[in-house]
């Protein structure tokens, strides 16, 4: 388990390095579904299967699916690498690799500061996801669905269209 | 309990020659069923026309147009028949002959099926032509569409068995059939389930008549091939998936063993699949959408909510 896991992690990363270095969009989206898979086999190690197949199904299998067709529609070809590769310049990536490798550093200071052994994995059936999301969480649940429903309502709103009237002759009449 | 390599080479090898013998069979009907012989010549029945069809398509130029995206172009053929083959995993043909007997079976199978739609849209989008593309489009709407109503049928059956493993799914329904209680879910899922594997009547992602032949215009030989092969794999594992979930899987009288009945039963529904095909005109494209939202979305919706009704009053009382 802990070799799949480290495979696991690893490839995540180095995806996920790719999905930022990558010049072409569509091949840093290709990236990042990978890394998404990658992430849910360390979920399944972890013992949350159920996570692991929503992670796939939700997020590889829906959202990046909606954000390749866009980017499909949009029809960007080799223009706009070349765009990116002007924009990515190797000064522009000091700052923020100050930035992370401090945040490295942080983390990797917490890890070796309090070594605690891992925790027991235990897996947890669907079941008691459920149990869990419809028990003590159930306000979050309910506050999530309200919040969602405004998103859709007011995507909505924005992406309503006005009746036209398609006909010339009645257009004008219309207008005066 | 069988080895599990046994079972994993088992399962490739009756699936792979099934999605090949299938080429035949389904020439056959169709020709049955428009009042032409169909092949016949070659071997008995012409059952050789397989042979020659894999053999045509291997050495066929296996073309890659020089302006499309050569990694994506090459690597999308693969991720239908992975995915696909990847499903089968959870599917139990018998009891105890089960590649990997997961506590989420069916939400495996959404979650590789969701992996599908990949293929369609990076095969559209690598070709790099306009009917690709168009095809792609559509293709990727469909399928992320359908696959909505399709996980909402399913969990009518997982009320009802209160499991997502698919072997207490089929213990389950030693009484009836969940194809009786949940007759609307059946019908929802049988429809996703067409649309998801774009065959005709729902096979507008390829429409030859208005797009060529939609996403898969540019390849040629053993990768458009594979797209074939994964139409066909794909069709079995819906039709596996109907039986397993309505229909008893191995359940039926002890006179054949299990493994008999699910396959006599998953034979029945592939030839529903080649009916279909032979005797509806397709649908146009907003047609299929707005069915589907209009439609299905609600009916599958009411399904769930009355199913998890009667069955909390049957619980409580």
């Amino acid at each position: 388990m802990d070799i799949a896991f480290i495979v696991a992690a690893l490839i995540a990363v180095a995806a996920t390095v790719r999905v930022i270095t990558c010049y072409n969009i569509m091949h840093a989206l290709l990236y990042l579904v990978v890394s998404l898979l990658a992430v849910a086999v360390v979920l399944y190690t972890y013992g949350a299967p159920f996570m692991a197949v929503l992670e796939i199904i939700i997020y590889a299998g829906a959202i990046m699916v909606l954000i390749i067709f866009f980017v499909m529609m949009l029809n960007l070809g080799l223009e706009t690498a070349e765009h990116e590769k002007a924009w990515l310049r190797p000064r522009i990536w000091i700052v923020p690799g100050i930035f992370c490798v401090v945040l490295l550093g942080e983390l990797l200071y917490l890890i070796l500061q309090n070594k605690q052994p891992s925790a027991g994995i235990q897996v947890v059936p669907p079941k008691q996801v459920g149990m869990a999301l419809f028990g003590p969480y159930l306000i979050a649940v309910e506050l999530t669905g309200i919040l969602l429903m405004a998103g859709i309502v007011g995507a909505y709103h924005l992406g309503r269209q006005h009746k036209k009237t398609v006909h010339r002759f009645l257009e004008n009449n219309l207008n005066t | 309990m069988i080895n599990a390599w046994w079972i994993i080479g088992g399962v490739l090898f009756v699936l792979l020659n099934t999605a090949a013998g299938l080429i035949w069979l389904e020439r056959r009907m169709l020709a049955l069923w428009q009042d032409r012989y169909g092949p016949n010549r070659a071997g008995p029945f012409g059952l050789f026309i397989v042979l020659a069809d894999t053999l045509k398509l291997f050495f066929k130029e296996d073309w890659i147009p020089p302006f499309a995206d050569k990694v994506v172009f090459v690597f999308a053929p693969a991720v239908v028949v992975a995915s696909v083959l990847m499903s089968f995993v959870i599917v139990p043909f018998a009891p105890g002959i089960v590649v990997a007997d997961l506590n989420i079976g069916i939400l495996f199978f959404l979650a590789m099926s969701s992996l599908g739609v990949y293929s369609i849209v990076l095969g559209g989008w690598a070709s790099n032509n306009k009917y690709a593309l168009l095809g792609a489009m559509r293709g990727a709407s469909q399928m992320i569409s359908y696959e909505v109503f399709m996980g909402l049928a399913l969990m009518g059956v997982v009320v009802l068995s209160g499991s997502f493993n698919l072997q207490q799914i089929v213990e389950s329904q030693r009484t009836v059939w969940f194809v009786i209680p949940q007759l609307l879910g059946f019908l929802i899922f049988m429809v996703a389930g067409v649309a998801e594997t774009h065959r005709l009547p729902f096979d507008i992602p390829e429409a030859e008549s208005e797009l060529v032949a939609g996403f898969h215009s540019e390849y040629s030989g053993m990768k458009f091939g594979m797209f074939f092969i994964g139409e066909y794999l794909g069709v079995t594992l819906i039709s596996a998936m109907v039986v397993t979930l309505y229909f008893g899987g191995w359940l039926g009288p002890s006179f054949l063993p299990p493994v008999v009945w699910f396959a006599i039963k998953t034979f029945a529904f592939i030839s529903l699949f080649i009916l279909l095909r032979a005797s509806m005109p397709r649908p146009r494209y907003d047609q299929l959408m707005e069915y589907g939202w209009k439609v299905l979305f609600p009916l599958s919706l009411l399904n769930l909510l009355v199913t998890a009704a009667i069955k909390l009053w049957l619980v409580t009382k």
